[in-house]
């Protein structure tokens, strides 16, 4: 059994060669979640009996030479908000207790069609809305780094899970940062793939014009063999992307030299934490050094990225949300007539974030309202586009921090909703415009917490936005742990 | 400056049963994060087309083919209340 914390191609290579079993590998990753998860709270639910069968049977396809690929009998992690048959899915939401789905989304089919072993569901602000994990009606989940702090939101039991081994990988969906925000405060890898390049088919949806699935992984490397496994046209999403799917791991290893890396002018300066700017810019100078032409490039409207973003999104999730009606599924509390009924159940069911983000948008949706703020966001967006696509003519990616700050303390932003949404002010703009997005663990600050750096891509363009990635990882040699008690230590066994 | 938002109606269009605490709650937050939201208008957008799906894809049809659905039984398993394959709510009016 190999030691220390595994990436994907590790645990894969330690199965072929016959080093370790699938039932090993779930087994070490089980009893990781076992020491940590009464500290930390990544899973809702761990699925051992449902992970056990598939790993005997990953070990019974590989004894009989059939293999399904890299992620063959890898221990696997799914955010809470993706559909999985017959195992309790709630989104962290009371509304949801209880409720099995019938069918499995696209991206958990994938998985399993790929031999993958899905461990159990984590934890995530109720229905990915919040920046913290700490919107969840079944408690927050705490920074393997710190457990005094948030580990980011939404995916924030995934992105915990990963950093702390009790998953080799985990699935988490990005709407406004929620990949991405999270990898960072942990010190994992997190990607948010072009819109559409995942199907949404069961993800349960918050605001379907931006929401994507996507990886958070301990390697970029990682990173590039999940997306390959869920990525790909699906008639069950109409939105989903029908062109041939890139392979995103055949070009990791082409470096910089000769391509032009735009520094967003608007994502820096005030308001950022001094250690996330200099490590940032330490980075850009080792980049510069291995041939990329650094540039700044400024983005004018990123400054109302944020403002367009709550108006789009709360519209959009009141619209979605709707579906909750007390009737055909999840909780349900019963009035006189069918309006007191979803009334009634709503106001029970969904706690204050979501609440508060439906009022918006049901606001900025109403009449005498629409056009002012949610036409005039689309509008807004589509001008943002339009300037993304303007720095891409000059530049091959955009680069910034991931987050404004590292992680902050639990219960620092909850009274504040505005001070919360600005901690995704560096991701909100990649999902307005469906580009890609990728942030990936640079260093540590002076308290021992994880700076993330971000690359931006055009739409699909995944393989340079991930061959600078794989630059910057191996530039940045981030091989540091959370504290020895919440994460193995290098020599001791996964 | 705070927008003033009618949360009660909002409310009642969001089908929320909030008490009076919760609306004057929500009527000050959203004042003030409908104030930098606001932002927006000071965009000039009048040659922008608004933006819905960001690789411009437009409708999609399948072929008009019988296919097999989720089956119903599993289905109404998760409803709090059945009868005959369908479910059962409340009178739709009053």
């Amino acid at each position: 059994m190999p030691s220390g914390p595994l990436s994907i191609g590790a645990a894969g290579a330690a199965l072929r060669s016959g080093e370790a079993t699938a039932v090993e590998l779930l087994a070490a990753v089980m009893s990781r979640a076992e020491m940590t998860e009464s500290e930390l709270h990544c899973y809702l639910n761990l699925d051992r009996e449902g992970a056990m069968a598939a790993a005997r049977q990953a070990d019974r396809e590989l004894d009989r030479g059939e293999d399904r690929g890299p992620l063959h009998g890898i221990p696997v992690a799914v955010k809470d908000n993706m559909c999985t048959r017959g195992l309790e899915t709630t989104c962290s939401s009371k509304i949801l207790a209880g409720y099995r789905p019938p069918y499995d989304a696209t991206a958990v089919a994938r998985l399993r069609e790929a031999g993958a072993v899905i461990i159990g569901k984590t934890n995530l602000d109720e229905f990915a809305m919040g920046s913290s994990t700490e919107n969840s009606a079944y408690g927050p989940t705490r920074n393997p780094w710190d457990t005094g702090r948030v580990p980011g939101g939404s995916s924030g039991g995934s992105a915990a899970a990963v950093a702390a081994g009790s998953a080799i990988a985990a699935l988490g969906s990005d709407t406004g940062g929620s990949i991405r925000q999270p990898a960072s405060l942990c010190g994992v890898v997190g990607l948010k793939p072009t819109y559409g390049l995942v199907s949404r088919y069961g993800l349960v949806a918050f605001a379907s014009s931006l929401d994507q699935i996507g990886p958070l992984t301990r390697t970029v490397g990682d990173a590039a063999l999940l997306l390959s496994a869920v990525a790909g046209h699906d008639p069950a999403d109409a939105t989903s992307y029908a062109g041939p799917v890139p392979d995103f791991a055949g070009s990791l290893d082409r470096g910089v030299d000769g391509l032009r890396l735009g520094v967003v002018k608007e994502l820096g300066g005030d308001g950022y934490q001094p250690e996330v700017s200099e490590t940032t810019g330490e980075m850009l100078d080792k980049l510069a050094a291995q041939g990329a032409e650094v540039v700044e490039v400024s983005l004018p409207l990123f400054e109302v990225a944020l403002s367009a973003y709550y108006l789009i999104a709360p519209a959009e999730c009141s619209a979605n949300l709707a579906r909750f009606d007390g009737m055909r599924y999840g909780l349900s509390i019963k009035g006189s007539t069918a309006s007191a009924t979803m009334a009634g159940t709503r106001a029970e069911g969904f706690g204050p974030e979501v609440t508060r983000r439906i009022l918006l948008g049901t606001y900025a949706l109403s009449a005498g309202y629409f056009d002012a703020f949610y036409g005039q966001a689309q509008r807004v967006r589509s001008l943002l586009q339009a300037e993304f696509d303007e720095a891409y003519r000059k530049v091959d990616v955009l680069v910034s921090p991931t987050s404004p700050t590292t992680a902050f303390r639990l219960g620092e932003r909850t009274q504040d909703p505005l001070a919360m949404y600005m901690s995704d002010i560096c991701t909100i703009p990649s999902n307005l415009s469906g580009h890609p997005a990728i942030s990936v663990p640079i260093g540590l600050d002076s308290k021992h917490l994880p700076i993330g750096f971000q690359v931006m891509a055009p739409a699909l363009g995944e393989q340079v936005m991930m061959a600078v990635a794989a630059e910057v990882e191996r530039l940045a040699g981030f091989d540091a742990l959370p504290p020895p008690a919440l994460a193995p230590p290098p020599g001791v066994p996964l | 400056m705070p927008i003033d938002v009618d949360v009660a109606h909002v409310a009642n269009l969001a089908r929320l049963a909030l008490t009076p605490d919760l609306l004057d709650r929500y009527r000050k937050e959203l004042g003030v994060i409908l104030d930098h939201a606001s932002r927006v208008q000071e965009v000039d957008t009048s040659a922008a087309a608004p933006l819905a799906h960001p690789l411009g894809q437009t409708n999609v049809f399948r072929a008009d083919e019988v296919r097999p659905s989720l089956d119903r039984d599993e289905v109404l398993e998760m409803a709090p209340e059945t009868r005959d394959g369908f479910f059962v709510t409340s009178p739709a009016l009053d």
